[in-house]
């Protein structure tokens, strides 16, 4: 029997990442929202909303960390140092605005204020940060060997800047139509405005980073069928149908949010998201360090693949399990329950 | 590779997971009272236990947010700061970090969920069920991060390919090394003293502050017999641990008992000032023929001196020597709070009546989260030199990055970490000094929940 053990460890880690993004992104994303809400007590059942999951959520990010770690410990080894400043950027915000959850309630007047804003300012900066990393990843990072040779700042960039703020206009999607999902009254309301004004800033950046993908990196360019100056129809529309599913998917926000649908909007936005996400994989795959460490050559020794294979197999399906099972558990919508009155 | 970037890079992973180490010894122990109590509860339907349960569970939610953020930077700064130590260390243990998420990780969060906003939601069975998957989910978690430490401290199951790269042979081996069972007791031994010490001084404090109530009474009692059982135990685990520094480390053992000949009767040393330049103890107190007796059985024992190493091999032998007296000393107050507290019991009233046991419970609160920090920096500033020992050294496990970015990042830890301590400690002293309510709250408040909390409180 011969498993291509990277092959599918790149797969579980694409797909823990995957996770993250999807769920984490909400949360974030409500957190962005958080200053636009019209009152303290809308706050309240916005963190409400999101304060039985976000544990779980953030802890595929501890998967995805701990993971490359394991599978790909030469990937892990040379993109930590290489984004050494964002990444600790992201770990300070969100440190912020995970205590929050809990200081937030227990502060008084002047304590809840502050736990209020840093709730905020810790999601959008950690969204800001992990577009950071992104652009950063998409541009590239410069090896010597397997180990990392560039310099403190070359994850800034105008282009990586370009990604943060997308990246905090999907999110702040993201959060808005998982409101109008978990909420109803004058906060729907207003969630599905949020939802409106994030879904046209969303289709814009996504646009501009798209296109600016293409000038700025001529090796995501030529997967893509573009030399420079004109199209290779026939590549091009094999992966058309990735950009496709993207407009599908906003398609889907736009009638969601006209109809009022509570769950409808969500959906398309985590569209959006896939198809942007394979997108990306289109441009650099086998590359698991753009551009010069492919995936085999960062894995991790097979022995240590199998064993977590097996604990995979064995585990994943348990953790999905639960993770639906609480998500089921706290269905429904916040602000109804009477409980909280 | 910057030679500050190592110092400073050093700095902040002492920092970083001392901090990160005093949330989960309250949490890891907090978990399994908490399990205690509502087991209990549902047992004998005793309102105190409820009560109890309510209260301390608010305690915990604010211990266990902040073990968690703290937690997320150690995973990643493993990379950010010692990615040659990732690099060369993944194929072992690796797997067994990774296992830590899988197994413990997930489950601590997922039902954390449950035990905190759940309470109307599920039954009182289910409920119980996700209070149990969430302390279970701490010793696990302990398990697989003492099991991949134990690894660093005393490798064993692996083998060096021509190319310098390290493989596994034997995972079994990998995974239980031989100092591990003992240091996974002696963790959570520590962790159930540190919690019984921080909950027999709230009670303690309520009954001088109020009164003594049933439930402060309650506690007091459970806490008292953790200290009675355990604080002696404790003793026990960490002598087979001295064993295990005497057979694998000679040089740690060496620091910690700042002895620098090698000779038979070594004299034990009570106190001293170790000096590393003149390769001496400036100042020494010390009982003769005793250190030969405690670190190797007979007096008779020959044990190495720091002077059998070369000068490069030696750990700093000042911290661990003082490091290793502040624990066992915290550890004998522990016993004697112990029996103190067993007698009163037995041959009194009772504890509550004894205001100087009271007061000692009160100032022995924080003692062990003192003893597990000093613990931490015995065995790891103790293996210095190495990081994986007698394999990688510390210096070459450090990232290629400069010493400009790691002072940005210490000083972003040493501020944001300020800030989230402090005002952590407050959050959780005013909840212990109002107390557990004596009227048990309506059901259809959910322990820890915002909006109960938050419509009371004063909006922002
Ligand atoms: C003996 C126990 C112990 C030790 C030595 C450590 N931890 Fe820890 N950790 C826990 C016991 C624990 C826990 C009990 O499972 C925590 C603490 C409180 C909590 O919320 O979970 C936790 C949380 C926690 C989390 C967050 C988990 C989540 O998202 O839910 C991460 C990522 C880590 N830890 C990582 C580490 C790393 C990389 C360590 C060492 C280098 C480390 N921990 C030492
Ligand atoms: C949670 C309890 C722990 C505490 C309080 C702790 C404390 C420390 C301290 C004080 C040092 C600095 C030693 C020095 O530089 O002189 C250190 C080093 C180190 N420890 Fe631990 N440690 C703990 C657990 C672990 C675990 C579980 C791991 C890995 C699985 C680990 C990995 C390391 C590494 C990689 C170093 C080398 C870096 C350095 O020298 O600072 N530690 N630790
Ligand atoms: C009472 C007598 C005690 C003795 C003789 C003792 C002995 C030891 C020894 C020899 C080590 C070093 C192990 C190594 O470096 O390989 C150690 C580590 C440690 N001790 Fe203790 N200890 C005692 C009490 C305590 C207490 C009361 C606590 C906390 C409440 C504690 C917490 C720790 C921790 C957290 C470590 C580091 C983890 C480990 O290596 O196991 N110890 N102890």
């Amino acid at each position: 029997m011969s498993l291509d053990l990277p092959l599918v460890w790149a797969g579980i880690i694409a797909v823990a990442v995957l996770m993250y993004v999807l769920l984490d992104g909400f949360d974030l994303g409500i957190g962005i929202l958080f200053p636009f809400a019209a009152s303290p007590a809308e706050r309240d059942v916005m963190m409400d909303s999101i304060a039985p999951v976000w544990d779980g959520n953030e802890t595929w990010l501890v998967l995805g960390g701990g993971g490359l770690l394991a599978a790909f410990p030469f990937a892990y080894a040379a993109l930590m140092p290489a984004m050494y400043l964002p990444i600790i950027l992201m770990l300070l915000a969100l440190i912020l605005r995970g205590v929050a959850f809990e200081f937030r309630h227990h502060g008084r007047v002047r304590g809840k204020a502050f736990w209020t804003a840093a709730f905020a300012g810790g999601s959008v900066a950690a969204t800001l940060a992990q577009g950071l990393v992104l652009g950063g990843f998409i541009q590239g990072v410069k090896l010597n060997g397997k180990g990392f040779a560039g310099g403190p700042f070359d994850w800034l960039t105008p282009y990586s800047l370009l990604v943060a703020v997308g990246l905090l206009a999907g999110y702040a999607l993201l959060g808005a139509t998982y409101l109008i999902w978990r909420t109803e009254g004058d906060l729907q309301v207003r969630a599905r405005r949020w939802g409106w004004i994030a879904a046209g800033a969303t289709a814009a950046l996504l646009a501009v980073v798209s296109v600016a993908t293409l000038f700025v990196h001529p090796r995501i360019a030529v997967r893509w069928g573009f030399d420079g100056a004109g199209f290779d129809l026939a590549t091009l529309l094999l992966l058309l149908p990735i950009p496709l599913l993207g407009l599908a998917g906003l398609g889907i926000v736009v009638w969601g949010l006209r109809q009022a649908h509570h769950a409808t909007s969500l959906i398309g936005a985590y569209l959006v998201f896939l198809s942007g996400y394979i997108g990306l994989a289109v441009g650099f795959f086998p590359n698991i360090v753009p551009y010069d460490l492919d995936f085999r050559a960062a894995a991790n020794a097979d022995n240590a693949l199998a064993l977590m294979l097996v604990g995979v197999v064995i585990l994943l399906p348990a953790i999905l399990g639960y993770t639906v099972w609480v998500y089921w558990l706290f269905r429904g919508k916040v602000g109804g329950d009477a409980g909280y009155h | 590779m910057d030679f500050d970037a190592l110092i400073l890079s050093r700095l902040q992973f002492a920092f970083t997971i001392a901090f990160h180490i005093v949330f989960p010894s309250f949490t890891i122990g907090l978990a399994s009272f908490l399990a205690v109590l509502e087991g209990l509860w549902l047992a004998t339907g005793r309102a105190a236990f409820k009560t109890l349960y309510l209260f301390w569970v608010k305690i915990f939610a604010i211990s266990f947010g902040m073990g968690v953020v703290s937690g997320v930077v150690l995973s990643y700064q493993l990379g950010t700061n010692w990615s040659v130590f990732s690099a060369v260390a993944a194929p072992v243990i690796g797997p067994l970090l990774a296992f830590e998420v899988l197994t413990a990780f997930f489950l601590e969060a997922s039902f954390l969920g449950v035990m905190l906003f759940g309470w109307k939601k599920v039954g009182p069975g289910l409920h119980f069920a996700a209070t149990v998957l969430v302390a279970v989910g701490t010793l696990i978690s302990a398990f697989w991060i003492i099991s991949a430490n134990s690894w660093m401290q005393h490798p064993t199951g692996f083998m060096t390919l021509p190319d310098g790269a390290l493989r596994a042979v034997d995972w079994w081996q990998v995974i239980f090394s031989p100092t591990f069972p003992e240091r996974f007791a002696h963790m959570t031994l520590a962790a159930y003293l540190t919690t019984a010490l921080v909950v027999g001084a709230a009670s303690a404090w309520r009954i001088l502050k109020r009164g003594s109530d049933e439930e402060p009474r309650l506690a007091l009692r459970m806490a008292i017999g953790m200290f009675a059982i355990v604080a002696p135990l404790q003793l026990f685990v960490g002598d087979l641990s001295g064993k295990d520094v005497l057979r694998f480390q000679p040089a740690k053992l060496a620091a910690i008992e700042a002895f620098w000949e090698t000779r038979a009767e070594q004299p034990f040393h009570i106190a001293a000032w170790p000096d590393r330049a003149a390769e001496g103890n400036r100042f020494e107190l010390s009982i003769p023929k005793l250190g030969s007796l405690i670190t190797a059985g007979a007096t008779a024992a020959e044990v190495k001196g720091l002077k059998a190493f070369a000068p490069a091999d030696r750990p700093p032998v000042f911290i661990v020597f003082w490091a290793f007296r502040v624990m066992v000393g915290l550890g004998l107050l522990m016993i004697g709070l112990g029996l103190w507290g067993g007698w009163l019991l037995w041959r009194t009233r009772g504890p509550e009546y004894s205001r100087a046991f009271l007061w000692s419970a009160v100032a022995m609160g924080p003692a062990g989260f003192v003893a597990v920090v000093a613990g931490w920096i015995v065995a790891e500033v103790g293996r210095q030199p190495y990081v994986i020992y007698g394999v990688l050294r510390t210096a070459d496990a450090v990232s290629p990055i400069g010493a400009g970015q790691v002072s940005a990042s210490l000083l972003g830890f040493m501020g944001v970490y300020a800030v989230i301590f402090s005002v952590g400690v407050l959050y959780i002293l005013r909840l212990i000094a109002a107390g557990p309510e004596t009227e048990p709250p309506e059901v259809d408040e959910p322990p820890g929940n915002p909006l109960a909390a938050g419509t009371k409180g004063t909006p922002s």
